[in-house]
């Protein structure tokens, strides 16, 4: 049976079936062990109970929620807080990452020392002891009475960050899905203009297309509806605020490490990805005489890119998953919920694959998105 | 954008007529080359003197460096005006060594000692040889036996009373001696030939890596007791130490799956030409080219682990971080978080700048 196989095929085979019994000789171990574990403490194993009431309060959330809920609106409450602080995190840690990055290569030697010292001090320590120590500070803050009030409108207390809102209603959501709507045609229209000008070579502006599409058009739109676009103005009334827009201690706490540790990695990958464009190619840019914007444009960025997308990524993941670290200062992320279940309901197992299912999500999208980013980007070999 | 548009900046200089001692020239090349920048300097200047002010005015002229034992009130005088670094001296051994027993802290002292010269001497070029795995082998046993005791005339300290730095380095340092081994098989199966083989090896890496190691360490924590047969109960300190194990294996799998691909092709076909085993191909052709390709980010990964130790602090384990945050419940205490958490952060950052400092030096040195 084996006659036309040869002495490598019957050694690999072996260590197939070796290394696939160990592993399923050991998970098999673990889960008759679970099982009996689980039946002695009486614990059903299934995901029935999420329909059951959740009963433990969540302070800061972007959804309603209310301690009468279900388990399973609780963990989507979570997820949203997870998303919350890890979308807005990205966003800013890449701003600042840039910001930082481009400043470490500066002629002025003073911004450049004082970007790498930012780099060299905020990589070296540990997330978690910023963390507690940025969460300290806050509670260190004046109280609500004797809030900090940097610009009119804004307050900083031990209540946290308090700003002024706009209220989004139904009428607010039209306008604004009408400028998402202008930006994607007016990404349309610009790869039209751009094909026209590979074709006659004359260079049409793409800016009043931009206006038109992203600001007029929604601008109209909300004047036709007579949408209220009214501020909402935060007030101290007793011992708190009302109105405005309030960003909680422990929210605030977390964004900041986690946007000041990631940009301090973001700015080492942005630097190292300036550096990588060849001198040549800025000669050669400033040999034809191109402006100082389209050069960085269309020459340099499309260069650096290159090399900024794939480790880029991987700290977005990193950012994402040490948002989880929220469990140390009490803001309820998934992961803080999660826990939180499992010391009620005993239901370990359960939990714990609600997280890795959320963060194994979280984690594809954005490596699937990224990949696709960089596939855009990548060199395109004529 | 000043920045950006400053790169090229050799042409511009060479511009100017060199005047003057040299110190006015190196201000104006690097400090004032252009109005912008010179804006930006005096910017900037103005607010490091406004801060640097400010923080040795808190740190320094206002701060309190000792008082009398267990007595903090010439801190809380001070408070919000001044540091109070008076804790430190107050608290600094239960900090280090958690509630290790105050007369044998010496042990764990001597280990914490120990730990850096075994990282020093593995970093001599001169030292990388096979005999180094005896010295790692050897110098975790002496530390494991001052930790423990229980032998040569030693107590006994069992380990939840271990807490504090030694702690620290154990988590870091065991994680990477048994994660590196497990690394390398891990990283050897995913570029195996073998589909089942490669397939469990990518299933492990990619589980590890796509969840944080926050839900590993509660896994640890809660599920293993329900995963071990009743009665066989293992205690928190090593629960841990495995899911740390488990995570560096995941990261240094992906590193040393790095400089395997480096590896030119041709190495792999003389090897098989000499008719070499799988094993032995590996282990005296192969990963030696491929380990000392990767010997950077693998400096960075043990970086990234020894500032992720800190996070066992959500389960409950004693190391540096969580002792920090237990000296600070002392009610007489208390308000003075902030003077421990500075203390602390310049312990770890001691150990990753060094840390660091040596990446750096290796890449400049593999670079030429």
């Amino acid at each position: 049976m084996f006659g036309t196989w040869g002495r490598r095929e019957l050694q690999g085979l072996f260590w197939q079936v070796l290394v696939v019994g160990i592993a399923l000789a050991v998970v098999g171990f673990l889960w008759s062990n679970t099982v009996t574990n689980l039946s002695a403490r009486r614990i059903t194993t299934g995901f029935a109970f999420l329909g059951r009431e959740a009963g433990m309060p969540i302070a800061d959330s972007l959804l309603a929620y209310n301690p009468r809920d279900s388990y399973l609106w609780a963990f989507v409450v979570g997820v949203a807080n997870t998303l919350r602080v890890a979308v807005i995190g990205i966003v800013l840690a890449t701003i600042l990452g840039t910001l930082i990055g481009i400043s470490r290569l500066s002629a002025n030697w003073l911004l450049s020392r004082l970007a790498a010292v930012y780099v060299e001090t905020l990589r070296d320590i540990p997330l978690l002891l910023q963390l507690l120590f940025w969460y300290v500070l806050m509670q260190a803050l004046p109280a609500a009475r004797a809030a900090w009030r940097p610009v009119e409108g804004v307050f900083l207390s031990n209540r946290g960050l308090i700003l002024p809102a706009i209220p989004i209603g139904p009428l607010q959501l039209w306008v604004l899905g009408t400028a998402v709507l202008g930006c994607a045609l007016f990404y349309l229209v610009r790869r039209g203009l751009v094909v026209q000008q590979m074709r006659d070579g004359k260079p049409r502006p793409a800016w009043p297309f931009a206006l038109g599409l992203i600001v007029v058009l929604p601008a109209a739109l909300s004047l036709v509806l007579r949408v209220p676009w009214t501020i909402e103005w935060p007030e101290l009334r007793g011992f708190n605020f009302v109105g405005g827009l309030t960003l909680a201690p422990e929210y605030f706490a977390l964004l900041i490490a986690l946007v000041t540790y990631t940009s301090a990695f973001i700015a080492e990958i942005v630097r190292s990805g300036i550096q990588s464009v060849p001198r040549g190619q800025w000669d050669a840019a400033n040999a034809l005489g191109l402006r100082r914007s389209f050069m960085l444009r269309q020459i340099i960025l499309p260069q650096a890119l290159r090399v900024i997308v794939p480790p880029m990524t991987s700290q977005y993941l990193n950012l994402t998953k040490n948002s989880s670290l929220a469990v140390a200062i009490g803001y309820q992320d998934v992961v803080s919920i999660a826990n939180t279940t499992l010391n009620q309901t005993g239901q370990a197992i359960e939990a714990i694959a609600l997280i890795m299912a959320v963060f194994l999500t979280i984690s594809l999208s954005i490596s699937f998105f990224m990949n696709w980013y960089n596939a855009r980007i990548a060199l395109a070999e004529r | 954008m000043t920045a950006i548009t400053d790169i090229p900046d050799a042409p511009r200089a060479a511009r100017r007529p060199q005047m003057g001692n040299p110190v006015s020239r190196w201000l104006r090349s690097n400090l004032f080359s252009s109005i912008p920048n010179g804006i930006v300097t005096v910017v900037l200047l103005a607010l490091l003197a406004k801060g640097l002010f400010s923080f040795v005015q808190w740190g320094i002229a206002n701060a309190v460096w000792l008082t009398p034992a267990n007595d903090s009130s010439a801190c809380r005088a001070v408070r919000g005006v001044g540091a109070c670094w008076a804790i430190i001296p107050e608290k600094y051994r239960f900090i280090l060594f958690g509630t290790y027993p105050f007369d044998e802290q010496w042990r764990p002292a001597l280990s914490v000692l120990l730990f850096i010269a075994l990282f020093y001497l593995s970093t001599r070029r001169a030292l990388w040889r096979r005999e180094l795995v005896f010295l790692w082998i050897g110098a975790l046993a002496l530390i494991s036996v001052l930790m423990w005791g229980g032998v040569f005339g030693l107590s006994f300290v069992s380990q939840d009373r271990w807490g504090g730095l030694p702690v620290t380095l154990i988590l870091a340092t065991f994680g990477l001696a048994f994660g590196f081994p497990l690394g390398i098989l891990v990283a050897l199966g995913r570029r195996s030939k073998l589909p089942a083989i490669r397939s469990l090896s990518v299933l492990y890496v990619e589980l590890i890596r796509g969840v944080p190691l926050v839900s590993l360490l509660f896994m640890a924590s809660v599920m293993f007791p329900l995963f071990m047969p009743s009665g066989f109960n293992i205690d928190k300190l090593l629960r841990a130490q495995i899911a740390i194990i488990l995570f560096a294996g995941a990261y240094l799998a992906e590193v040393i799956r790095g400089g395997l691909q480096a590896v030119p092709r041709g190495q792999y076909e003389a090897a098989d030409a000499l008719g070499l085993s799988y094993w032995r191909k590996h282990r005296l052709i192969v990963l030696p080219q491929a380990i000392r390709h990767v010997i950077p980010p693998l400096v960075n990964t043990f970086i990234a682990f020894f500032k992720d130790t800190s996070l066992v602090l959500i389960i409950g384990i004693f190391d540096l971080l969580t002792t920090a945050k237990t000296a600070i419940i002392d009610p007489a205490w208390q308000q003075f978080s902030v003077e421990v958490y500075i203390f602390v952060a310049a312990i770890y950052f001691v150990f990753c700048f060094a840390m660091s400092r040596y990446s750096r030096s290796l890449e400049a040195t593999s670079a030429r």
